[in-house]
């Protein structure tokens, strides 16, 4: 007999929510292994979880919760929410509180270990999509849900159906997996996946480091998705070796598991891409759109802030400037990515070069702070979002691009194909 | 059980509204429920908080809230008490958020083409039907699994919890 399997998505759902099978579209009431929130959800939920009535969580060991979109505070408001979540984390004893030289939530909760294959993370920040990246089943949730998961670990969930992604060929220097993602967000649009699992895989996909995957997995919520996911392989072990000594399982899909759909990429054929201001989903070819005058390059957040991105935008930018027009931004996504840029001399380049160096966190992704964009500016920016008025005044204009591309146009000030520098 | 249903005024938007334009990241520090509500639509429309009335609708285009998780809409959706949201389309996180809040949500592709800004509509949850009372027309949306109505009308993930706790015994 031919009986169906299922997908990593659909299992995971199914351990988590105590079946032996599930499948997409069912409902499911299932248990999650970790829940996460940064500083600017985090002040609201901590003053929501107060209105339920119940002195603890439901698991302090559970709960990470790391200060990175507005930090150091920028106004007196900030610090005092700041305070209020040191507060919480105090009376709740929670263990795995990240203050604010920590760097991205994001990034930390996957360094120190904390996320691994298999689990089921649901969290206060729609690229918790990020964790697929290392097997996991992460996805956004409110703030309300947030506190469902404080108060009783558990959360309603409609399993979802996977597209299935098989990338294949050799990336051509200078082309990254930013551009890869940025290739298929364009292909299948900003509502292309909405509410389904998109998986990541082929021989492409084994060629590509964490670093790489977790751009991909990031970004799958900027066509819709609910989570991106990548099957666990030596890459992933060897990154969690380093981190942990929790057990942990491997999900893998059936043999016989239903894909929604499958399609195929070579992505050799990819070039540098750039999605236009102000939709992530309008994607070109960077040479559609080079001699754009820019006014500000940013490489950081949670898409783009790891040591490869910084590594490859030190690699073009050695022995140059930066454009007298233009400025440089750069947050390192973490302590650990500040230290390993600094020892290994990546900053050193980036700094003579003309580059502001900002602390790890969120930075000017978010437009609140440190690199916020004036009326009529052109950015170039290696993070996620453009929307009108992301960065800064709704009067300037974001395009997305990878951090070499961000380099390259850095130096001449204009929007520039980055295998210029080869 | 009888019908879940709700009449409000609406007022219409297009398509593709995102988190920054529903609530920019600029206000992100905020925390008192009536100042986060002052932002809410702030990116299409500045006077949306001072026009909307407590049971209004929105009626909204494809993909409504794609981006960001905002925590001040939670804290504007406390203090408007908007009727509901009908939409051509919702990202998941922004459905799933209203769900958790209380504001009915329906799905109702083709809704935007029937109903305009100041027509009032009567939107049944249970059957998943939307009247335009003004313009006596019916749209037959998308209609949620029963569970989900109930946690919508039950107020949300929060009143929700109250009540589960307050009647637990210590």
């Amino acid at each position: 007999m031919n009986k169906t399997g299922m997908t990593i998505a659909e299992k995971i759902l199914a351990f988590k929510s105590g079946k032996t099978k599930t499948e997409a579209g069912e409902f499911v009431e299932a248990k999650a292994d970790l829940t996460i929130t940064n500083d600017t959800s985090g002040h609201i939920l901590v003053r929501a979880f107060k209105q339920v009535g119940i002195p603890r969580i439901w698991d302090s060991e559970k709960f990470v919760i790391c200060l990175d979109h507005l930090v150091p505070a920028d106004n007196p408001q900030t610090a005092s929410n700041h305070n209020l979540i040191r507060q919480f984390v105090q009376d709740q004893k929670i263990r795995h509180f990240f203050d604010i030289n920590e760097g991205v939530h994001l990034q930390v909760a996957c360094e120190k270990g904390l996320v691994r294959p298999g689990m089921l993370i649901p969290g206060n920040d729609s690229h918790c999509t990020m964790f697929g990246a290392l097997g996991a089943f992460g996805t956004g949730i409110s703030i309300p849900e947030t506190v469902e998961l404080l108060a009783i670990g558990k959360l309603w969930f409609k399993v979802p159906s996977t597209i299935k992604l098989d990338l294949y060929g050799d990336l051509p220097s200078m082309v990254t997996p930013k551009d890869i993602i940025l290739e298929i967000i364009g292909k299948f649009g900003a509502d292309g996946t909405i509410y389904k699992a998109v998986e990541f895989s082929g021989s492409a996909i084994k060629a590509i480091s964490m670093d790489g995957r977790f751009t991909l997995c990031n970004m799958a919520v900027e066509m819709g998705a609910k989570i991106g996911i990548i099957e666990p392989d030596e890459t992933t072990i060897e990154y969690l070796k380093k981190r942990t000594n929790q057990p942990f399982q491997i999900v893998r899909n059936d043999s016989n598991a239903k894909f929604e759909r499958v399609e195929s990429l070579d992505v050799s054929t990819i070039e540098p891409k750039v999605s236009l201001p102000h939709k992530v989903d309008s994607v070109v070819s960077v040479r559609e759109v080079k001699g754009v005058k820019i006014n500000q390059a940013f490489i950081g957040s949670c898409t783009n802030g790891r040591f490869s991105d910084l590594q490859i935008a030190a690699q073009i930018l050695k022995g140059h400037q930066v454009h007298p027009s233009a400025r440089l931004i750069v947050n390192p996504a973490s302590k650990e990515v500040y230290l390993k840029t600094l020892d290994e001399g990546v900053l050193k380049i980036l700094i003579e070069s003309g580059a502001v160096i900002c602390n790890p966190g969120c930075g000017a992704c978010i437009g609140a702070t440190k690199g916020v964009l004036g009326d009529g500016e052109i950015c170039i920016s290696s993070t996620s979002r453009n929307f009108r008025g992301r960065m800064g005044s709704d009067k300037a204009k974001v395009f997305l691009a990878s951090p070499a591309t961000v380099a390259a146009s850095a130096i001449t000030g204009e929007i520039t194909d980055p295998r210029r520098f080869v | 059980m009888r019908d879940l249903i709700r009449k409000g005024r609406a007022w219409k938007y297009g398509d593709s509204i995102d988190s920054d334009q529903i609530y920019p990241g600029k206000y992100m520090h905020i925390h008192v429920p009536a100042e986060a509500a002052k932002h809410l639509m702030e990116g299409v429309d500045l006077q949306f908080s001072q026009k909307v009335r407590r049971g209004d609708f929105l009626v909204v285009g494809k993909n409504f809230g794609l981006g960001s998780i905002r925590g001040g809409v939670h804290l504007a959706f406390e203090h408007l008490r908007l009727g509901g949201i009908v939409a051509e389309s919702f990202s998941r996180g922004f459905f799933r958020s209203c769900i958790s809040e209380g504001i009915p949500v329906l799905e109702c592709p083709g809704a935007v083409a029937k109903i305009e800004t100041g027509d009032v509509i009567e939107v049944n949850f249970t059957t998943g039907e939307v009247q335009n009372l003004t313009r006596n027309e019916v749209i037959k949306g998308n209609k949620l699994p029963t569970f989900i109505i109930e946690k919508i009308f039950s107020g949300g993930s929060i009143p929700l919890l109250r009540k589960m706790f307050a009647a637990r015994p210590e």
